[in-house]
């Protein structure tokens, strides 16, 4: 089966969200990172026992669009309309990056509203005595060092290849732009916002899932998250750095599905 | 044609590998290493000597603006300058281009701060308001890039209101700046308010905002007039489009300019200069000079297409020759005087500028050469180029009401 995009209006002004959906069973939704929407062989895993949905972040088509929405408690607010327009009920929710960040926001926000909570390697909390790095005001090689691992390697080479084709290249350009501006809307300069204060609220069962060598936050964070959020533990992704379904992408997909039939 | 002399306030000393362990002359390269406060302060003082300087020389007005944690220019209130600009007894125009709004929070201060600025200068202050590079912006202030100009234009509102409105204090209600009170002390001495000066790098927003507000629009680059000749047709264009005439003080244009006796003499003076000012201060990755959402989808769009036809200009600055700079590329105009104001006035001619605003300081030039630069435009060029427009009958709408120098009356020298 094909992940298909299903375009899910959203309510005027904003435009609409082409969640890609794959899979069957119960829903699982996917909230990406800084790189932008993606469906990779993890998400194909994980599309063999769950219905996954992999919405767009708010803004990635263009982010004039945010011009409507101001902050990440907003942003919150349109993931609640979001998958009330998908019709899902109670969620099983997980979240990369910039997504864990929105998704932990949203399970402190609906507590009630999420089952299962699973973070990889989730931004938004800070420790002046280990900074997470900038991933935005920084060259590709840099972005793509602190992203993915070594820009010279041929597996991150391969990833961040532009299409041959002048339009297509133009294209991926514009979206990629396009999504960095709609992440650094909500994470620029400093990702976090106070979401240490409302990760108390969580009470949905969480898997922090840390990719140990990430090159963007030292694995400190991990344990913060871990000890904010009741309840949760922490699983290092031993080869993996900031994007461990990059790296490990067989690895974090069991690891998921492990804690999603528990 | 009004000269402005127009000083960026840079780092005169920097090492000549700065560019080659630097990423870039702005937001990063660490003040521990390059800026040491006691020759900071060396220069600050022989900027104000210069800017004073042309100011008893006769220039129309003496122009500053606003950068941060940048090499080339880091003069980061140019308040602070104006103030001092503003006390000395003269009729010369004091361009601030000016206050970076979106900075500014609450932005009321840029309201009193120039109508400080107005009162104690007599009414000379031509308030710039300029959305600021994104190396300001979203680097040293750290602002997100989608929030930029939403909070220019609330800063634009918030400020004219503050200046004109009569039924104070008003309540003022935006998005980033909320005040109960608008009440500001004192308001500016021009009426209705001191002329706004809108200035860019020729993105097509800030032309259709200046048209909209009927303001002026100046093209701040360092690339020429041969360069700059598509975008002020650009501006030009919009201009015709939104029914406005065509009075050539509806835009001005920032050119780098070295006068000596000679052409060879010129090269001589100002070669060296030059090159190190074009390889430190474009010194500016894209990452930096264009990072995503500082401008809309459409204008990245426009400016990916663009870039894939153009090859780069010059190639590297520091090995670029006399004629490169000022014939090839025409981004330096420079020579003998006779050469200089001929080549100013094709240049305004064919940008139809009416606010030159001459760079006459060239980062690395120590006060002395600088002094006799700024002298030799003055004593030799400035009087060639002036009344260029006015003669032809065209009023300067935007020029300050208390800047009474070199004035025409009627297309006729006062």
């Amino acid at each position: 089966m094909i992940a298909a995009t299903k375009k899910i209006e959203m309510p005027a002004p904003l435009g609409p969200n082409p969640v890609i959906v794959k899979g069957s069973g119960a829903p699982l939704v996917y909230l990406h990172g800084v790189q932008g929407q993606e469906w990779t062989p993890m998400h194909d895993s994980l599309a063999q026992s769950r219905t996954v949905y992999a919405p767009a972040t708010a803004g990635s088509d263009d982010p004039a669009e945010l011009r409507n929405i101001d902050n990440i408690h907003e942003l919150v607010l349109y993931y609640d309309d979001l998958f009330d327009r998908l019709d899902i009920g109670k969620v099983d929710l997980a979240g990369h990056s910039f997504g864990g960040m929105v998704a932990a926001e949203y399970a402190a926000a609906y507590p009630s509203r999420v089952g299962k909570l699973v973070l990889l390697n989730p931004l938004g909390l800070w420790r002046d005595d280990k900074p997470v790095g900038d991933f935005y005001l920084v060259d590709g090689n840099q972005s793509a060092r602190v992203l993915l691992g070594d820009p010279d390697s041929e597996q991150v080479k391969a990833r961040l290849a532009l299409p041959e084709d002048p339009e297509a290249r133009v294209a991926e350009l514009v979206r990629r732009f396009t999504v960095s501006a709609s992440v650094a809307h909500f994470t620029w300069p400093i990702a976090e916002r106070g979401l240490a204060k409302r990760l108390r609220r969580i009470r949905a069962n969480t898997l922090i899932l840390w990719g140990e060598s990430d090159g963007l936050m030292d694995r400190c964070y991990a344990e913060d998250f871990a000890q904010l959020i009741v309840g949760s533990r922490v699983e290092y992704v031993p080869g993996a750095g900031h994007t461990p379904h990059f790296d490990q992408p067989a690895h974090v997909a069991e690891s998921i599905k492990t804690f999603l039939a528990r | 044609m009004k000269s402005i002399f127009f000083h960026f306030q840079g780092y005169r000393d920097l090492p000549d590998d700065f560019v080659q362990k630097n990423e870039s002359i702005w937001v990063k390269p660490s003040t521990d290493q390059f800026c040491d406060p006691q020759t900071s302060a060396k220069y600050a003082r022989w900027n104000i000597e210069e800017l004073e300087l042309a100011d008893e020389l006769g220039f129309d007005g003496l122009g500053i603006n606003e950068h941060h944690s940048n090499g080339y220019g880091y003069c980061n209130s140019p308040n602070l300058i104006a103030a001092i600009l503003a006390r000395r007894k003269s009729d010369a125009a004091l361009v601030v281009l000016g206050n970076t709004l979106p900075l500014y929070s609450p932005a009321i201060r840029t309201a009193e701060e120039f109508a400080m600025l107005d009162g104690i200068s007599g009414g000379r202050l031509v308030a710039g308001f300029p959305v600021g590079s994104a190396m300001d912006t979203v680097g040293a202030y750290s602002t997100p890039p989608t929030h930029v100009r939403p909070r220019y234009w609330e800063a634009h509102d918030l400020i004219t209101q503050a200046w004109t409105r009569t039924d104070t204090p008003f309540a003022f209600n935006g998005k980033y700046n909320k005040l109960r009170y608008v009440n500001i002390w004192p308001k500016p001495i021009q009426k209705p308010h001191p002329p706004i000066w809108l200035a860019g790098g020729g993105s097509i927003e800030t032309w259709k905002y200046a048209t909209d507000h009927n303001y002026t629009y100046s093209y701040l680059s360092f690339s020429g007039h041969k360069a700059g000749k598509t975008l002020m047709d650009g501006y030009w264009q919009q201009v015709e489009k939104a029914g406005l005439d065509d009075n050539p003080f509806r835009a001005g244009f920032a050119q780098v300019v070295v006068v000596a006796d000679s052409d060879a003499e010129a090269e001589k003076l100002y070669l060296p200069h030059i090159r190190n000012f074009y390889s430190k201060a474009l010194h500016v990755p894209s990452h930096m000079a264009n990072p995503p959402g500082f401008m809309s989808k459409e204008s990245y769009e426009f400016n990916v297409r663009k870039v894939a036809r153009h090859a780069a200009l010059l190639g590297d600055p520091s090995k670029a020759t006399w004629a490169d700079f000022t014939e090839k590329h025409k981004m330096v105009i420079g020579g003998s005087p006779e050469r200089v104001a001929a080549e100013l006035k094709e240049a305004a001619r064919n940008l139809r500028v009416g606010h030159m605003m001459v760079l006459l300081q060239i980062q690395s030039m120590e006060t002395e050469l600088t002094r006799y630069n700024i002298r030799m435009y003055a004593e030799k060029v400035l009087p060639q180029l002036q009344g260029l427009w006015e003669k032809e009958g065209y009023k300067d709408h935007w020029w300050p009401q208390g800047a009474t120098r070199n004035q025409f009356i009627g297309g006729v020298a006062k």
